[in-house]
């Protein structure tokens, strides 16, 4: 049946939400707007810049190229769901400490992207490091810290 | 952004997608999204209703028959045949997938919508040319091959018609092959691409050079004679920002030099 509006049921850092939302809407705009879950960033809003990045069952996905009825069903982790209350994880604490972060507004897509290859592949060489990171742009930092945090988060 | 309202649907079967699209004319398939929604907010297109093939189980994976031929469903991702065993019959099919953007581009494009979308700078195109890839094109009234050759019509044109789905990529047998680039950045867009199969005699196809890929039967696998079927085929390609009609000429000839050298193993 096609409708421009839908009841999605989609599961986010383990709360499920349902609502209904049109055809229309953007995952990223779901989750910023609807869920005021907003962490996870807009910066380009073509596909170039990584800063909406969020794992969709499993996967690395950007989410300002995705509609969020695509979502349906699925197990959605965003930047939120990386630390236990006050506890960073182990990437998190390892951008702090490598002051892998200036303004700040890549940072999400970064620690989801890096979580990500650190989830499929614990010990990756400095290029797959390089090559995990390739899908997220900063305007800041240079990536050397970026890169340094990951590595030692990998040690 | 906020998108033009469409309609949506998620068919659980290629019969119920194929019915979707044969009753709207304004109905677009929907694979991984990752051209289809910058082209929606760009209101470059402004489908009625979108269906979604994403979880139409018959157009995923990939089959390795016994003499080597490979079949590989529509909604295959690139990230899926990289990681395949079965795709390693064919082991430039998942270096060239692996070149595709970036992690998150690669876990949700797929092959279908790559050459569906026909862009002359995209990798596949010229690739399953070279390949001499079979697709197989599916409507109400039945399913038709379509070989490479004839699936490329124009930019953003290709043999698959108004309420017709492509369900399938079928590659004959064969390791010989190669794959060359100049991009803009490590593994960004395509200036110039070529592809190279030397299962049999070489077969060069060219990418970014016309609307669709150029493919050249060169008289030998000789150096020289790769730049001469180069040259005779007349290349006329645009300028801009990146590359002059010159420049891309220039490389042209040496990307399919550098790709035939690739699929001889030299
Ligand atoms: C930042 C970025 C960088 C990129 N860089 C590259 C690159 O360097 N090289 C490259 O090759 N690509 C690149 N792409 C494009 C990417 O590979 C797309 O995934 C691909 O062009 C389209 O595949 P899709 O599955 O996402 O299709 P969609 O975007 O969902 O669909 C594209 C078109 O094909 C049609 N279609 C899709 N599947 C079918 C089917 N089975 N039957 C009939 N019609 C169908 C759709 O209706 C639509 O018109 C890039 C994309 C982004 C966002
Ligand atoms: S906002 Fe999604 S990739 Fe830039
Ligand atoms: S820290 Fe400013 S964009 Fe990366």
């Amino acid at each position: 049946m096609v409708s421009t509006e839908q009841t999605i049921s989609v599961t986010i850092n383990g709360t499920t939400y349902e609502r209904d939302v049109e055809a229309r809407k953007l995952l990223i705009h779901f989750i910023r707007d609807d869920l005021d879950l907003t962490g996870s960033h807009v910066g380009c809003d073509t596909g170039n810049c990584g800063a909406c990045s969020v794992i969709v069952d499993g996967q690395l996905v950007k989410s300002c190229m995705m509609l969020a009825v695509q979502a349906d069903g699925s197990n959605v982790e965003t930047v939120e769901g990386l630390a236990d209350g006050e506890q960073l994880s182990k990437l998190q604490q390892s951008f702090r400490d490598h002051h892998a972060l200036q303004c700040g507004y890549c940072t999400p897509g970064m620690l989801m992207s890096a979580t990500a290859l650190l989830r499929s592949n614990p010990h990756p060489s400095e290029d797959e490091i390089k090559k995990g990171l390739q899908g997220n742009i900063c305007r800041c930092t240079g990536y050397w810290n970026i890169f340094e945090a990951v590595k030692a988060a990998s040690e | 952004m906020l998108l033009r309202e469409v309609g949506y649907a998620r068919p659980g079967s290629l019969g119920e997608a194929i019915e979707l699209l044969a009753a709207d004319d304004g109905a677009r398939a929907l694979a991984g999204g990752q051209t289809l929604i910058n082209v929606m907010k760009a209101r470059a297109g402004s489908p009625d209703a979108l269906v979604d093939l994403g979880r139409i189980e018959e157009l995923k994976g990939i089959e390795l028959g016994a003499d080597g031929t490979l079949e590989i469903g529509a909604m295959t991702t690139y990230t899926e045949i990289i990681e395949s065993s079965e795709a390693r019959a064919r082991p430039i099919l998942g270096a060239v997938c692996a070149q595709i953007a970036d992690v998150q581009v690669r876990n949700r494009g797929t092959i279908g919508g790559n050459i569906c979308t026909s862009d002359p700078t995209n990798h596949l195109p010229p690739l399953l040319a070279a390949l001499h890839a079979e697709m197989t094109i599916q409507s109400s009234d039945g399913t038709r091959t379509v070989p490479a050759a004839d699936f490329f019509l124009g930019v953003y044109m290709t043999a698959v018609g108004p309420g017709e789905l492509l369900t399938k990529i079928k590659l004959p047998a064969g390791r010989n092959d190669g794959f060359a680039a100049v991009t803009l950045g490590v593994e960004g867009t395509c200036i110039v691409s070529a592809a190279a199969s030397a299962n049999g005699s070489l077969t060069i196809a060219l990418g970014c050079v016309d609307a669709v890929p150029v493919v050249l039967a060169p008289d030998s696998a000789e150096d020289d004679a790769i730049r001469t079927a180069v040259r005779a085929a007349d290349l006329d390609p645009p300028s801009d920002v990146h590359a002059s009609r010159a420049y891309r000429r220039h490389l042209a000839e040496v990307l399919a030099v550098r790709a035939a050298r690739q699929a001889q193993g030299s």
